[in-house]
Parts: structure tokens; C-alpha cells; sequence
């Protein structure tokens, strides 16, 4: 690719980044936070492509610890986010079964 | 082992890059945040499958290759399933700065192997930035990590000459980024790291109390670019799209969270350097308050109209999100108008109080967000603030030296009675006392929320 293909694709996908999250609601910074944070592991592809073709000993050790790294980045990341927002999800049918059972005249 | 030609990995890395933007929008609307992050995790999951099919592997270095990703799962699925919820923001911070460890370590991994190479000046400078920020991330989330879980103290940290030498780490960290870029020099690119470093932790160590949780963003950003130049280095479109995504909204989601704390981020990550903003101890203060037992507070309750619980971090750290939903059913069974009022950064973040209730499955529609609890506040008779100290001090609006001021809260002080639950006279996350404490309208139970609330709904049952 050359450079201004690749600035080209740069530019227009900090534009999408931006006008993807730009109306968030506070509720939710959290698990975007989390969300995101899970998509840069995606480097893994980076760390495995760098470790295939690693000739000396000490890259392939440094090689494995960056595929060990980006995939507890990628991982995790994606778990976490998906427990917390398993929670929110959760929510909407609870309320009513609590205030039947407390005679709650709503 | 190259299965696949490259021009269809290529469109595999396309695909996975429209599920990566699909799971970011999904994530900025409550409808479809779960089915969103999944989308996102099953663009990863094809993305890594096909660098693997569409990669020639050395000898054993496949091997090497599954084996990391193999303990990495095994560490990171564990540790993601099992953390407390209280907890979650250390693990964000930890996840963020592994993330950037990896793209740092990377970008040495390239200079070593363009060794006698013409690789061109794009490609280094983009590997030296990927370098420098990289480890900017690594240390300054993992001393974020201390700051939350409590190692270190979250009060801001001021090293001596701290201005000087932030100065100093910036300029090292251009000039040898730019005679990495020029010669490609592996060792130059150690050396980088390592200033790299030194800017993270000198970047972090100022930032207190709550603003810490935004620092956890900016660094999510950081990694972000750092993942995008990689990609630019190593001409892989995926890595540049989702790196720039999430440098992207990364930046929006820091600005958004500042702003929803009044606060600025120069002013977080450079407020402390200047001085003047870091009043506040974490020293136990000894003037009278007001005690009150679980009796009279269970009157106070039972009598009154309207109540609104504003439950902080101590309540999630006692696992009394519960008992309080039981306090707050109970009230409302016997007629007494009881609603919960959500600070948006209650909680270690902006958002996790939402997420800890849920946990607790405490009814969406009694959480009322801040400006609307507010305008409800003068008429409200008691506020029952459960282990939260800094969102109801009225020396966010009042005392332009705290480290809080500007910083919305919900006017705890405009209700008619404000019952405190605290364990104990120590101040709060960001370390400043609390007027409304010694206010005659204010009464302070001692103790365990969840042991207090216990007998507070106790004593309910028998007035």
C-alpha cells in the first residue's frame, strides 16, 4: 500500500471511530471503555505475523510474549465486556416480579 | 502454513474490520451492546484464524505461537469470568496495558528483523511511535492498576523536579523516536522503550483520586494509535482500522467522561504539577458529628415521603446492594416514595455504579440519573448515602482549592435530612472531608453498610 492510501484510510476511519461513539450516554462509558480496550488486543494478528518468520532465539521468546500479551488484551477484554453487559441486559424483567412481591400498587 | 492466498485474507480482514466499527456502535446504545461486543469478538476470532492459515510458519514457530495464545486464554478467561465487579476497573487497566506492551514489543520484533533491510523512513517512524506509546501505556496502566486496587496511594504523586522532568522524557522520547525512524536501530528502539516507560509512570503518578478512570481511557486511546501504527508499519489494514477506531472514540469516550466530571484532561494529567489543586488527607478528622443508631434512622425513613439512597463505592465493597434493595422495597411497600439517585461516576468509573446495581438486580427503573435527582433534591426528605463521600461534598461547587471542585454532584445538601452510613470518619477517594458531615441536618451511622442496612430494615419491621 502506499503512504496515502494509507493515510487516506487513517483519516477516514478516525472520522468513523469519532462519529460512532460520539453521542454515548454516561450509562454506558464503562463497557465501551471495556469494548474498546478488547479491540486493540486485535494487534495479536501483528504479534503472530512478527513471531512466524523470527529467525533468533530471543525474538521468537520476545515474539511468544507478545502474542501471550495481546491475547489476554483480546481475550479477556471481549469476557469482561460481555459479563458486564450480560448484567444490563438482565435487568428489565426483574422489576417486575420485585414489586409484585412487595404490593407495590404501580 | 498459507491455506489462504493473501488477496482473501485480505478481504477476511475487511470483514472483520466492519464487525470491530458494528461493535462499537452496537456498545454506544444499551439495545444491542451484548450482541455488539460479540459481533466484535467474532471478527477477532476470524481474524486470528486467518493469519494463521494465511502465514508461513518457521519450523517450530508455530508452535511457539499457539502456545502463547493457549496460556494467554487460559490466564485471561479466568481472570475476566472471576473478577469482582468492585474490581473491574483494575482489570480494564491491566487488559489496556498489556495491549500496548504487545504493540511496543512488536514494533523492537520489526526493527530487529529489518536488520539490513531498507524498510523506509514511513515504516520506522511509525515503529518508533508504535515504541514510545506503547510503553507510555504498559507502565501507565499498570500503575493505574496500583492507584485503584489501593498499592499505591490514589492521591496525586509528585516527584521532585516532576515538570522538569516530564520536559526532559517528552524531548528524549522525540529524539531518539526520530533516530529510531532515521537508522532502524534495534537497540535504539530498547532505548526507546525504556523512555517510554519513564513518560508513563511520570504521566500517571500525578493524577488523583477520581479522575483516575479517565487517565484509563486516555491510555485506551494511547494504545489504540499505537495498534494503528503498527499497522501502518507492517501495511495490515486491520490493524490500522481497529487501532484507529479505537484511537478514535477512544479520544471522544476521555472528552465525554471529563466533561461529564467537569473536569479538563490537561487539567487532570498537568492539574498536580502545577500545584495548588492537591489539598485533601487522608487523615481522620475528630470533630463531632451527629450519631445516629439503626432505630432512629429506620423512624427517620418510615416517616417521610420521599427518600433517595445515593449508594457509592462503599456499598459495592460491602456487597450491600442487596440489603439496600431490600431497604428501598420495604419503603416503598409502606408508601414511602424511595428512588435511587445515580452519580454518573458513583463507583470507580463513570458508568460502574449501573453496572454493580445491576449485578444486584436492583430495578432499572428506580435508578434516577444525577440532574434529574437534583431537580427533585428540595423536595426530597431524606438522602441516605450509603459508603459515597465525594459525589454528595458540597466543596465541588463551593471550594475552588478541592481537588473535586467543578465536578457535578448530586445536592445531597438541599434535602430536608441526610443519613450517612460510613464505616468511619476517613474521607473519601479523592481524600477531602465533607461539610455535609458536620451539618445539624446530617446524622452519621457507624459501621458495615451491609451490617447497618441489616438492622436498619430490621428496625423497619417494628415501627
Amino acid at each position: 500500500m502506499s503512504g496515502i492510501t494509507i493515510l487516506t484510510l487513517f483519516v477516514l476511519t478516525a472520522f468513523v471511530g469519532v462519529e460512532v461513539v460520539s453521542k454515548v450516554s454516561s450509562t454506558l462509558h464503562t463497557p465501551l471503555m471495556s469494548g474498546a480496550n478488547a479491540i486493540h488486543g486485535i494487534i495479536l494478528v501483528g504479534a503472530i505475523a512478527v513471531t512466524a518468520h523470527a529467525t533468533e532465539p530471543w525474538l521468537i521468546v520476545l515474539g511468544s510474549l507478545a502474542t501471550l500479551l495481546a491475547t489476554v488484551n483480546l481475550v479477556g477484554g471481549f469476557v469482561v465486556t460481555d459479563r458486564m453487559l450480560e448484567m444490563f441486559s438482565g435487568r428489565p424483567k426483574q422489576p417486575q416480579r420485585e414489586s409484585e412481591m412487595a404490593g407495590d400498587p404501580r | 502454513m498459507n491455506l489462504l492466498p493473501a488477496a482473501v485474507a485480505e478481504v477476511i480482514y475487511l470483514a472483520a474490520a466492519v464487525c470491530f466499527i458494528l461493535a462499537l456502535k452496537g456498545l454506544s446504545s444499551p439495545r444491542g451492546a451484548r450482541r455488539g461486543n460479540l459481533l466484535g469478538a467474532l471478527g477477532a476470532a476470524i481474524a486470528v484464524v486467518t493469519v494463521l492459515l494465511s502465514t508461513d510458519f518457521r519450523g517450530a514457530n508455530l508452535a511457539f505461537v499457539l502456545g502463547s495464545v493457549g496460556i494467554g486464554s487460559a490466564v485471561a478467561v479466568p481472570a475476566a469470568r472471576r473478577v469482582k465487579m468492585t474490581e473491574m476497573p483494575q482489570l480494564v487497566a491491566i487488559f489496556n496495558g498489556v495491549g500496548g506492551g504487545a504493540a511496543a514489543v512488536v514494533g523492537v520484533i520489526e526493527l530487529a528483523e529489518w536488520m539490513g533491510t531498507e524498510p523506509g523512513a514511513v515504516a520506522t517512524t511509525a515503529t518508533a511511535f508504535a515504541i514510545l506509546v506503547g510503553s507510555t501505556s504498559l507502565l501507565g496502566s499498570i500503575l493505574t492498576y496500583f492507584k485503584l486496587q489501593g498499592t499505591i496511594t490514589s492521591r496525586p504523586i509528585v516527584v521532585p523536579f516532576a515538570a522538569p522532568l516530564m520536559v526532559a522524557a517528552l524531548v528524549a522520547g522525540v529524539g531518539v523516536g526520530v533516530a529510531v525512524a532515521l537508522t532502524g536501530n534495534v537497540w535504539l528502539g530498547v532505548v526507546l522503550m525504556a523512555v517510554g516507560l519513564a513518560f508513563g509512570a511520570l504521566l500517571v503518578l500525578p493524577v488523583g483520586g477520581a479522575d483516575v478512570p479517565i487517565v484509563i481511557s486516555l491510555l485506551n486511546a494511547f494504545t489504540g494509535l499505537t495498534v494503528a501504527a503498527s499497522g501502518w508499519a507492517m501495511s495490515n489494514t486491520l490493524l490500522l482500522v481497529a487501532g484507529t477506531l479505537v484511537g478514535a472514540s477512544g479520544s471522544i469516550l476521555t472528552i465525554a467522561m471529563a466533561t461529564a466530571m467537569g473536569r479538563s484532561v490537561t487539567g487532570i494529567l498537568f492539574g498536580a504539577l502545577k500545584g495548588g489543586s492537591t489539598a485533601g488527607s487522608t487523615q481522620t478528622s475528630d470533630r463531632p458529628v451527629r450519631r445516629a443508631q439503626a432505630e432512629d434512622v429506620a423512624i427517620t425513613l418510615a416517616y417521610a415521603n420521599k427518600v433517595v439512597v445515593v449508594p457509592g463505592y462503599g456499598l459495592a465493597v460491602a456487597q450491600a446492594q442487596h440489603v439496600v434493595a431490600e431497604l428501598v422495597t420495604a419503603l416503598r411497600a409502606r408508601g414511602v416514595d424511595a428512588v435511587y439517585g445515580i452519580h454518573p461516576v458513583a463507583g470507580r468509573m463513570p458508568g460502574h455504579m449501573n453496572v454493580l446495581l445491576a449485578e444486584a438486580n436492583v430495578p432499572y427503573e428506580l435508578l434516577v440519573e444525577a440532574d434529574d435527582i437534583n431537580a427533585a433534591m428540595p423536595s426530597t426528605d431524606v438522602v441516605v448515602v450509603v459508603g459515597a463521600n465525594d459525589v454528595v461534598n458540597p466543596a465541588a461547587r463551593t471550594d475552588p482549592g478541592a481537588p473535586i471542585y467543578g465536578m457535578p454532584i448530586i445536592n445531597a445538601d438541599q434535602a430536608g435530612q441526610t443519613i450517612f452510613l460510613k464505616r468511619s470518619m476517613r474521607p473519601g477517594f479523592a481524600g477531602i472531608e465533607n461539610e455535609l458531615l458536620f451539618s445539624e441536618k446530617t446524622q452519621v451511622l457507624f459501621g458495615d453498610a451491609k451490617e447497618s442496612l441489616t438492622n436498619v430494615v430490621g428496625a423497619l419491621k417494628e415501627v
